[in-house]
């Protein structure tokens, strides 16, 4: 098997054990994404030489003795919304073009502290808002399993880069689904971490209080070694918890459900669901059972609201995060004639920098917040979100996790939804209440859709700081189902055709 | 017809009754800014003191300052206020070039401190100003205008923004409406201010200096015609950057918006801007659109839950606070009103009180700081305490009086030398042999001289004209220097001439 | 009945610092109203008693010391600046005396 099939967990082995060296694995994946990037078009900025000097750094600090962790020289695809000293940061907007930031994130810190090669930044919708990577100023992604269709979003270039064998890890951030939808649609595994466990330090910040950083990989275990590396505590975020991260790893590695409780949520179904996706589902739900899980219908009535809230509270909070894009001190300035005023320019700025769905959203969350229509809207949104922890209170008090579809249909195609923002938006509908909850979430393979081929995601929802049983409910149904199929979901995606070399 | 632009302050406050409102901002004193560690000096190279988190870089999160929060606290405490148990920051949202999230941390219905009072003296009468709120923000940068005339905002061609102040902590201590001050509005307004500045100071969290901007008014001030139960419309003068001012600006707010009524417009509800120069306020900007701030709880911050235990810990922290140490020093001085008030207002409290700490009694070290010293600080044009003279000095000066070896016009002379930067007063004594005489054999021979130099005056005194002696004795101060014993030198006199 | 007024929406557009031609008002005033009228259901839940919740999490009382860390060099300030002159940010005159 070649290296770019490999797992993270089997390159961080074969790297320090000295099979391979760090230089050839990073090679392998550059290699990669020269030969399909052009059609896949998941990275915005790779920088060949940067990424070997970064390997054979981790070479050199092994060779030096030093201790390294079980991913040190495994390559990673960076979402762009991270910042970092060495690669510019846009947040896939016009605005932030070329910008190259004096600060790394905590996450970006910890993953160079880890060893990992950051390859380079992924294609993401403007400031993480979408849900097909449309969004973007720079370009759409494709998803490797159709090229036709969407990789998902906001964080569809990290999704895509992962499932077309570019990068074994990815990061992502997922403010309502950000993370968790894009896996489900390219068939890889993605979490939502307990908000508050993995630092928003250096995150250019879509909505503050839902905003939280995750990883992608191809199995579970995957995921759980990087989500362990990146998390934990941060001095430089008020809103992180100062505990342990839950033991994820060994989570994923003891893959039980035996004596589980799994609740189903009753509300995530039916209208507007595809059928193949809601089959894929149900027959999930039937293997948990035969592993042993005792499974539950749980009724959430509040999650109903959970869609109108999110589009209330993140556009707000959205409209005063994206108020210092300005002109003033970094990024785009338009205009500026020397006759034409702060105001104007900012105005101008703005007005051109920014995206359709960014305008639209800033002008959502201005009006939510306005003096006269706050009580109405956002004090409304507030109070819904009361109700959805009590519903989850509610639900884990019976059971030990949730589950539901990621997403309730497959990939569509690129353009289908692009000007019809509320069909975009019900893309989220399964994954928002936990962003308003901040509880942990993760999203598994879970089979194809029968209508279209394409892959179908499991949602598993845990208790704030649950996040290991998220992992170890999605690892026993990873090795139930990759039994069944005699390998991972993601060999039956078609080969993409390689560029020549 | 023109009208008036202003209608005389006495003739306006027959007619009006004026309403205030004063909004101060203090900037803390502490080591590192409200939501990140840059340092705060006063002074430094534009844009030395700026990271991530002040300059609101994409992706920084505030954290908040510890000692930022112990400071609002004691200020909340010094003003009779109650400290909340739950609070939250709020961002108040408006696009400026200086504020570099086009947010400013703030707080908006949940304030940290609540319900106060001041209580300030002004010609002897005592008001109580209630306090609205005590709460916590963050500064913005500071704008250099370029172009134009002026440096003023209009007609500049452009700005230079330096962001070193973006982020300090900034507390705003909000009075509730001031009322029934009548003609004493002005008065009440400065004196308000000065009681603030004296209070926030004694507690150590802010150097409260108005002309470095550390302490900032805004005054609001509305009229309403005598007799009249419902308040005007007010306006909200910004600029105001010194005491003097503070009374000043309510002064000519009140003569202008007289003026405005009476002529039967209305008051506009604005921002105006108080001149140093003229005295007078101007518009600022009228806005096309009230503003809307959209104030709503900041995410990137978690609550504030003060314990009852830590506040109480900073409350017995709080050192005397000035009302009640001016009435223990009225008390143990033996003051009338009148006194303490000269005293206060000269800035002598702290400096008699450590001259009496260094061994001198009240009434000296009194009488040396608001006679002697207060008239050469006024000659040279500066307040007292920057006169190159410590209370310890004033206290040695007046032990050398008490042990007899100066008297007074000696005394001043070393207070001249150690002024003069001659040295301590034991050096200037020394230096210029200022001593006073009252050897009985080194006076006989001055007063053999003096009564043979003013044979005539002597002779008088021989006839019994004890009172010319007063005559012989200026001579002998005037021919020792002034170091003379003068009474026991008018003792000898006496004796020699047989008339004692 | 629509949900936001054209001049709403305009004036939402001032507030945000945004400026927008005719044509793009015209087209987001229609999407707004749209989606004005589909998330105004939070309006269904009517209890009064429900506080609301801003945090995702109930944390409260996070300091830190007030120790200074070390800032950045202007020219890091400065780097990315649309222009700069004498150590400081460059703007548009400034129209407002202060907002």
């Amino acid at each position: 098997m070649t290296l770019i099939k490999k797992s993270a967990a089997e390159l961080g082995a074969l790297i320090a054990s000295g099979e391979a060296s760090a230089v050839e694995v990073a090679q392998a994946h550059l290699e990669r994404v020269r030969a399909v990037d052009g059609q896949v078009h998941a990275f915005l900025h790779v920088d060949d030489e940067a990424v070997l000097a970064q390997a054979r750094r981790v070479d050199e600090r092994r060779a030096g003795g030093e201790e390294l962790g079980p991913l040190a020289g495994v390559p990673i695809a960076h979402k762009d919304v991270f910042t970092t000293t060495d690669m510019p940061t846009t947040a896939g907007s016009k605005i932030l073009e070329g910008w190259r930031p004096p600060y790394d994130a905590t996450v970006t810190a910890r993953l160079r502290k880890a060893g990992l090669v950051i390859l380079g930044k992924t294609n993401m919708d403007e400031f993480a808002m979408g849900s097909s990577t449309e969004n973007s100023a720079y370009g759409v992604t494709r998803n490797p399993w159709d090229l036709s269709r969407v990789p998902g979003g906001s964080s569809g270039g990290s999704s895509a880069a992962v499932a077309a064998y570019q990068a074994p890890l990815s990061t992502g951030t997922d403010t309502g689904g950000s993370i968790r939808q894009p896996a489900a649609v390219t068939g890889i595994v993605g979490t939502k971490p307990t908000y508050g466990g993995s630092s928003r330090y250096g995150i250019i910040a879509f909505a503050s209080s839902l905003d939280t950083p995750g990883p992608f990989a191809r199995n579970v275990l995957d995921a759980a070694l990087l989500h362990e590396a990146f998390s934990g505590h941060d001095v430089m975020d008020s809103t992180s918890i100062d505990r342990a991260v839950p033991p994820v790893v060994e989570a994923a590695r003891r893959a039980d459900v035996n004596g589980l409780r799994v609740g189903v949520v009753k509300e995530f179904a039916g209208e507007g669901y595809q059928a193949g996706v809601l089959n894929r589902f149900n027959e999930t739900v039937e293997l948990l059972e035969s592993l042993g899980a005792k499974v539950v219908e749980v009724g959430c009535p509040s999650f109903a609201y959970a869609l109108p809230a999110y589009y209330l509270i993140a556009p707000s909070e959205a409209s005063s995060n994206l108020a210092r894009f300005d002109a003033m001190r970094y990024g785009l300035r338009v205009a500026d004639d020397g006759t034409r005023s702060a105001e104007e320019i900012m105005a101008l700025t703005r007005a051109q920098g920014f995206g359709p769905e960014v305008k639209r959203r800033i002008m959502l969350g201005t009006y939510a917040l306005s003096s006269g229509y706050y009580d109405a809207y956002y004090g409304k949104a507030q109070q819904v979100r009361t109700l959805i922890a009590r519903d989850f209170d509610n639900a884990f008090e019976q059971v030990d996790v949730l589950v539901s579809p990621t997403t309730p249909t497959t990939a569509f195609p690129i353009g289908e939804r692009a000007d019809d923002p509320m069909a975009m938006y019900l893309a989220d509908l399964c994954t928002i209440p936990s962003n308003l909850t901040g509880n942990a979430a993760i999203s598994v393979p879970c089979g194809l859709a029968d209508e279209d081929g394409l892959p179908v995601g499991l949602q598993i929802m845990a208790p704030v700081l649950g996040d290991d049983r998220v992992y170890r409910v999605g690892a026993a149904v990873e090795k139930a189902l990759e039994d069944r199929w005699g390998g991972p979901l993601l060999a039956k995606a078609p080969e993409l055709a390689e560029a020549a070399k | 017809m023109t009208t008036p632009t202003i209608v005389k302050y006495e003739e306006a406050l027959t007619r009006y009754e004026p309403v205030l409102g004063i909004e101060t901002h203090i900037e803390l004193g502490t080591n590192s800014k409200m939501f990140c560690g840059c340092p705060t000096t006063f002074g430094a190279e534009p844009n030395t003191q700026v990271c991530p988190v002040c300059l609101g870089l994409p992706g920084s999160l505030p954290v908040t300052n510890h000692a930022a929060i112990e400071g609002i606290i004691k200020i909340g405490l010094a003003f009779n206020c109650e400290i909340v148990e739950w609070c939250r920051f709020a961002r108040k949202n408006y696009f400026y070039p200086d504020m570099p999230k086009n947010y400013q941390i703030s707080q908006y219905d949940e304030p940290l401190c609540v319900d106060g009072h001041l209580d300030i003296e002004v010609e002897g009468e005592t008001y109580r100003v209630e306090i609205e709120r005590v709460h916590m923000e963050e500064d913005t940068g500071k704008s250099l205008h370029v172009g134009g005339a002026t440096g003023r905002i209009h007609g500049a061609d452009f700005s230079l923004v330096d962001y070193n102040r973006a982020g300090i902590p900034l507390v705003e201590i909000v009075t509730k409406p001031i009322t029934a001050t009548g003609d004493k509005a002005p008065l009440v307004a400065r004196a308000y201010a000065t009681e603030l500045r004296e209070l926030v100071r004694s507690i150590g969290v802010s150097d409260v200096r108005m002309e470095e901007g550390s302490m900032r008014c805004d005054v609001n001030v509305s009229l309403m015609p005598r007799g009249a139960s419902e308040w005007g419309t007010r306006t909200e003068t910004k600029n105001v950057n010194s005491l003097r001012s503070v009374e000043r600006a309510v002064r000519s707010e009140i003569e202008r918006q007289a003026a405005v009524l009476d002529a039967g417009r209305r008051v506009i509800q604005e921002t105006r801007h108080f001149h140093e120069d003229t005295g007078v306020t101007t518009s600022g900007r009228s806005k096309e659109e009230a503003q809307d701030y959209r104030y709503f709880p900041e995410p990137d911050l978690v609550p504030m839950a003060p314990s009852r235990e830590w506040v109480e810990e900073l409350r017995a922290t709080l050192p005397e606070l000035p009302a009640a140490r001016r009435k223990r020093v009225q008390r143990e001085w033996s003051l009338s009103d009148l006194e303490l008030r000269d005293v206060v207002n000269a800035g002598a409290l702290d400096l008699i009180e450590a001259t009496i700490a260094a061994g001198a009694d009240a009434a000296s070290a009194r009488k040396w700081w608001m006679n002697e010293l207060s008239r050469r600080a006024t000659e040279q044009g500066v307040e007292l305490t920057a006169l190159p003279i410590t209370p310890d000095q004033v206290a040695r000066i007046q032990a050398m009086v008490v042990a007899g070896e100066l008297n007074d016009k000696l005394a001043r002379k070393v207070f001249e030398g150690v002024l003069a930067g001659e040295g301590t007063p034991d050096e200037v004594v020394a230096a210029r042999g200022l001593k006073v005489v009252s050897d009985d054999g080194a006076l006989a021979a001055i007063i053999d001289q003096v009564i043979a130099d003013n044979a005539a005056v002597a002779d008088k005194v021989r006839g019994g004209k004890v009172a010319a002696a007063g005559a012989l004795v200026g001579a002998v101060m005037k021919a020792s220097r002034g170091q003379a014993d003068a009474g026991r030198a008018r003792e000898l006199i006496l004796e020699k001439l047989g008339a004692s | 009945m629509s949900a936001i007024t054209r001049d709403e929406v305009a004036h939402l557009a001032r507030l945000s610092r945004l400026a927008l031609g005719e044509d793009e008002l015209d087209h987001l005033a229609a999407q707004l109203d749209q989606i004005i009228s589909a998330v105004a259901r939070v309006q269904e839940v009517t209890a009064e008693e429900i506080p609301p919740t801003s945090h995702a999490l109930p944390l409260t009382n996070v300091y830190r010391a007030d120790e200074v860390r070390p800032s950045l060099t202007p020219e890091q300030a400065l780097a990315g600046a649309p222009a700069a002159e004498e150590q400081r940010f460059r703007v548009p005159r400034i129209l407002d005396e202060e907002a």
